[in-house]
């Protein structure tokens, strides 16, 4: 017994190993990735159709468009952060580890990130570019993406953790994410304006990464008691 | 100290003590309006430069200040309720939501008609307050509407308690991420900060206004909660020995 106590792997196996298990599902199933991506770029297309094709609006919009197709790909994305788990019981066994809940989800929202939110950041230079989004702020662009999809990863994970198991989860995930993801898509949209506009940019971008670090610190703990208190 | 606060949490003595000091907001809160009322529309003279037009702050300042108010109560109550399990401070809650969106709501309403006359607009995109107010009420209405979603009262109490902490957290950054966004559009400048000081005339309506809609909201807020009471307590014996005693409907 004493024997077996001491086996249980440290945090970071923990971390790892949701990580790890993760990842190898969205291998296995790779439309659950894909979906997302070619939502975004589906967006990303509608939107010149929508406007005309003048080249100086869609520059003018670009930052905008971007911004708005990777939350909603992200929101499309976080549906199924916990609903798979939910249906097929896993998310007991999650509760149930003797590891932390709150590394357990850090591991589970890390790899919804590498498989939402790093796909789009990888992607965007491509749109960029066909928006015509001056080359020099791309990296600008690909910065505020990642940082944002950072936030919107772990922000996402709170709304659906308390959303899981629920009828009309998607849309009430929509309604619970979107107001508390404004602060990203200001500072995302506007730092890239402003790169674009050639004028100082370095704020947005700063309060981008504090954004991120806050949401890194505080929101995996209220996904796990949003997780504890949607499975009573 | 504490023990007040142990009696408070106890259902039945919280009913009782409610009805006892609803009278005691109302009466002044109501008293204050109608002279805040009064002396707002037929005494403080007019503004020099916004006319009579300036007379709709004395519905919407006091309305813009309790849906915040509402909000920091319904965030308090459920982390209080999440962290000692007190399910009377969900019950809290659960009334300030409602309450809130009403506030939340006015202030908007109030905030555009007043906008018609002053920018020329019903809706100016550039005001950060304008725009934080429209957040909060986005997150008033997911709360609810994450409320209505959970069938189950103990789990709806405690999923939301979550939202609206999380969002409590968010509200500041929020504001602050739309100052920011709002300082780089060339909008018109909107009412002047720290300009003239404010006719006393004009000032004490105000004041009136601001202290009797917080009464208002109070004495409004603790009827919610004796209701919300009755509606989680009806399966025990104390709330069915209150109805089926003689003249004891209320």
């Amino acid at each position: 017994m004493s024997q077996q106590s001491t086996q249980i792997p440290g945090l970071l196996a923990g971390l790892l190993g949701t990580l790890r298990r993760d990842l190898l599902l969205a291998w296995k199933r790779p439309g659950d990735v894909l979906n997302p991506l070619f939502f975004f770029t589906m967006v990303c297309t509608l939107f010149p159709v929508a406007i005309g094709p003048s080249v100086e609006q869609l520059a003018f919009a670009a930052p905008g468009v971007l911004w708005v197709a990777a939350l909603l790909a992200t929101l499309l994305s976080l549906n199924s952060l916990f609903l798979a788990d939910h249906e097929d019981g896993s998310i007991e066994q999650l509760l149930a580890s003797p590891q932390p809940l709150v590394v357990l989800t850090l591991g589970k929202t890390t790899a919804h990130w590498l498989t939402s939110g790093l796909p789009l950041v990888v992607l965007s230079p491509l749109i960029a570019l066909a928006f015509r989004l001056p080359p020099g702020t791309i990296w600008v662009m690909m910065t505020t993406l990642a940082l944002g999809t950072i936030s919107l990863s772990l922000l996402g994970s709170v709304g659906a953790a308390l959303t899981v198991g629920l009828h009309r989860g998607t849309a009430l995930l929509s309604l619970l994410i979107l107001p508390l993801a404004m602060p990203v898509l200001i500072f995302g949209t506007r730092t890239v304006s402003l790169a674009a506009a050639g004028d100082a940019y370095s704020m947005g971008l700063f309060a981008l990464a504090a954004y991120a670090v806050g949401a890194l610190s505080l929101a995996p703990f209220a996904t796990a008691a949003a997780l504890r208190i949607s499975n009573e | 100290m504490w023990t007040f606060f142990h009696k408070m949490a106890s259902p039945p003595h919280f009913f009782r003590v409610a009805k006892t000091l609803i009278p005691w907001l109302a009466i002044p809160g109501y008293a204050l309006l109608a002279y805040g009322v009064f002396a707002g529309l037929f005494l403080a003279p007019a503004d020099y430069q916004q006319k009579d037009a300036f007379r709709i702050i004395y519905v919407h300042v006091p309305a813009a200040y309790l849906s915040m108010m509402a909000y920091m109560i319904m965030a308090i109550a459920g982390g209080i309720g999440l962290i000692w399990r007190m399910k009377l401070a969900h019950a809290v809650a659960a009334s300030a939501a409602p309450i809130g969106v009403t506030f939340t709501f006015l202030a908007l309403a109030t905030g555009s008609i007043w906008g018609r006359p002053m920018w020329g607009t019903w809706w100016e995109w550039g005001d950060p307050r304008l725009m934080s107010e429209l957040i909060l009420l986005f997150l008033y209405i997911g709360y609810i509407a994450l409320r209505s979603a959970i069938d189950d009262t103990a789990k709806a109490d405690k999923a939301s308690a979550v939202l609206a902490l999380v969002g409590a957290i968010n509200v500041p950054i929020i504001h602050f991420s739309v100052e920011w966004w709002s300082s780089l559009h060339q909008g018109p400048t909107l009412v002047r900060e720290g300009g003239p000081a404010m006719d006393p005339a004009m000032l004490y309506p105000l004041l009136a206004m601001i202290f009797g809609s917080s009464l208002v909201f109070g004495s409004m807020l603790l009827r919610r909660i004796r209701a919300e009471v009755l509606r989680r307590e009806r399966r025990t014996r104390w709330v069915k020995e209150l109805v089926l005693s003689p003249g004891g409907r209320r």
